[in-house]
């Protein structure tokens, strides 16, 4: 029997054990299934990191270390190389490693901090062989940061996420030549800084509106077909081009690693792919907890962790017997607002809604409504879906709200 | 003269406006002063940081920064240098792999073990 099972070691679950250990609760216990803590932050080695929270520029590894070096002086238990294997409503988790075998722990509260995997779809649909040489681009991060290994030459990017552009720049500084990025859509779904930092910086070319037709080569990669498309994405022939490349990387997105959640009988939202939650990122199932990316996809690790602190104080509060339910509010989004977290507010006091855009809008007025009456109206000069909004509801506007519907204006 | 420019120095990535009068250069789109001073800065002499790993004696590598910014044109030659060394073990984060490159100091940003 634990207090608390931490499933996840990277910053998520360590924010998550911290908050939780400042908030009273020693029994704590992370289960890490790779061999050290910090999680896909020990491949990020490039700069970029706690600016919100540390007020300075880290490294993914030193944002990492900040934690686990916390982490280590406060004595939490952590058990590496372990993979946890399920997770069940009551909140039995089961495990495996080479020194325990197969065991399993009852816990009082579990908090998921699974993180994400990267999409690989994008590559089924496209014409042609499937030769070595086509990798997702968090694989070929993992390749060169950690192993040293340059994946080839000569490379094309499809999909300009933010993991695609660090790659183009890591790969051109390792010597490779990345001749394209090409992005489906009228807009990059990457930081503006990491286009200029990463492409522009470096004369690779974003092809908007471009995407790969075919894949040519019979045991490795010898060359794509790339095209523009129309605005039904449909490729245009006329603008065929072939590129000779041993490379092709696929930048095209994440989704949450779910499957342990859907064991524990957790809702799950069909836009976020993670679990529905309230304010203090408690799943459906009682003493279940979620945060970081496995709940939904951060670009920010600052919010990761702020997020994570929310989840290890809640879980604390459950543990205690602190946690107070009053009100029962839910969150719709209108759909130009695709989500929100949380979806739904079960305490009145101040909540942080976070929520991203479906599109690029400029101007717009965001507009939080209980049935007729307007709760919130906030401007954003602009919003675009790679970059995660918050607005705070306070506890006075919670009073006697049943739901919250969050709409976009646009002028 | 009027030019464009993305600031790269937080995740807002603000656009920016730099326009010169009679040699006076003005900076407009920022939301905080670090815009102004980045946009100025890049006109004339554009810095950037750079990240990579060096290999260990072990085989294994440990991932390093420059501390500070070092010319844009010079990040090639960096990374020449960085690749040109094997560091001995063990290694903390902050320590100095390689002293004064372009007058800035290339640090670990991980851990190693011997
Ligand atoms: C390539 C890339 C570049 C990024 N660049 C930036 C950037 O420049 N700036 C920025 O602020 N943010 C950046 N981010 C975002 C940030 O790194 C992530 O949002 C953050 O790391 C997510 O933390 P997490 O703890 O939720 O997930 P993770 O870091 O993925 O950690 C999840 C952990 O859970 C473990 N785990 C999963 N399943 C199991 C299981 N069944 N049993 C045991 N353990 C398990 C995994 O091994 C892993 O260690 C980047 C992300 C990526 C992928
Ligand atoms: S101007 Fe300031 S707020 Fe805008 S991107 Fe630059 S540093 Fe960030």
């Amino acid at each position: 029997m634990k207090d608390l099972v931490i499933i996840g070691g990277g910053p998520a679950g360590m924010s998550a054990a911290i908050a939780a250990y400042e908030s009273g609760v020693r029994d704590i216990l992370i289960l890490e299934r790779d061999a050290g803590l910090g999680g896909i932050l020990q491949q990020c080695i490039h700069n970029g990191f706690g600016l919100h929270k540390f007020g300075e520029e880290l490294t993914g590894p030193e944002y990492a270390w900040k934690y686990e070096k916390r982490v280590k002086e406060l004595g939490i238990e952590h058990k590496l190389n372990t993979m946890v294997l399920d997770v069940t409503p009551d909140k039995v988790v089961t495990a495996t490693n080479s020194e325990d075998g197969i065991f399993q722990i009852k816990a009082k509260a579990i908090i998921l901090a699974m993180g994400c995997r990267e999409r690989s779809k994008g590559a089924l649909n496209i014409a042609g062989t499937r030769p070595a040489g086509i990798y997702s681009a968090g694989t070929a991060q993992k390749f060169v940061n950690t192993k040293g290994f340059l994946p080839g030459k000569n490379v094309v990017i499809l999909g300009s996420g933010d993991i695609g552009l660090i790659m183009a720049r890591r790969m051109t500084l390792e010597g490779a030549k990345v001749h394209a990025v090409c992005e489906l859509m009228p807009y990059s779904g990457g930081l503006a800084r990491n286009i200029e930092q990463c492409l522009n910086d470096f004369d690779i070319p974003l092809l908007l509106q471009h995407t790969v037709v075919e894949i040519h080569g019979k045991e490795r990669l010898e060359g794509v077909t790339i095209a523009k498309v129309d605005a039904n994405k449909k490729p245009i022939c006329e603008t065929m081009k072939y590129i000779p490349c041993d490379t092709l990387l696929l930048s095209v997105g994440l989704i949450p690693e779910n499957e342990l959640s859907k064991g524990a009988n957790v809702d799950i939202s069909s836009i976020t792919n993670g679990a529905i939650v309230d304010q203090n990122r408690q799943t459906s199932c009682d003493g279940i907890f979620a945060c970081g990316n496995v709940l939904h996809v951060h670009d920010l690790v600052d919010f990761v962790s702020g997020e994570a602190e929310i989840a290890g104080k809640a879980a604390a509060d459950y543990i205690n017997g602190r946690q107070k339910d009053k009100t029962n509010i839910v969150i719709n989004a209108d759909g130009k607002i695709r989500y929100t977290v949380p979806q739904k507010i079960t305490e009145q006091k101040d909540v942080k809604v976070y929520f991203r855009v479906n599109d690029i809008y400029k101007n717009a007025k965001i507009l939080v409504r209980d049935g007729d009456k307007v709760v919130l109206s906030k401007r954003k000069p602009r919003l675009a879906p790679g970059e995660m909004e918050y607005v705070t509801i306070t506890a006075e506007q919670l009073k006697n709200a049943k739901t919250l519907d969050f709409c976009l204006e646009v002028q | 003269m009027e030019k464009k420019l993305t600031c790269i120095v937080c995740p807002l990535g603000c656009e920016l406006v730099v326009t010169e009068k009679n040699g006076v250069v003005s900076v407009s789109g920022n939301t905080c002063p670090k815009g102004e001073a980045y946009a100025k800065n890049e006109l004339t002499n554009p810095m950037r940081t750079v990240t990579s790993t060096v290999l260990c004696e072990d085989g294994g590598l440990v991932s390093v920064k420059t501390d500070t910014t070092i010319p844009k044109e010079k990040m090639q030659e960096c990374m020449q240098i960085i690749n040109s060394i094997t560091a001995k073990l063990p290694i903390s984060v902050g320590d100095i792999i390689i002293k004064d490159v372009f007058g800035s100091n290339i640090v670990a940003t991980q851990n190693r073990s011997k």
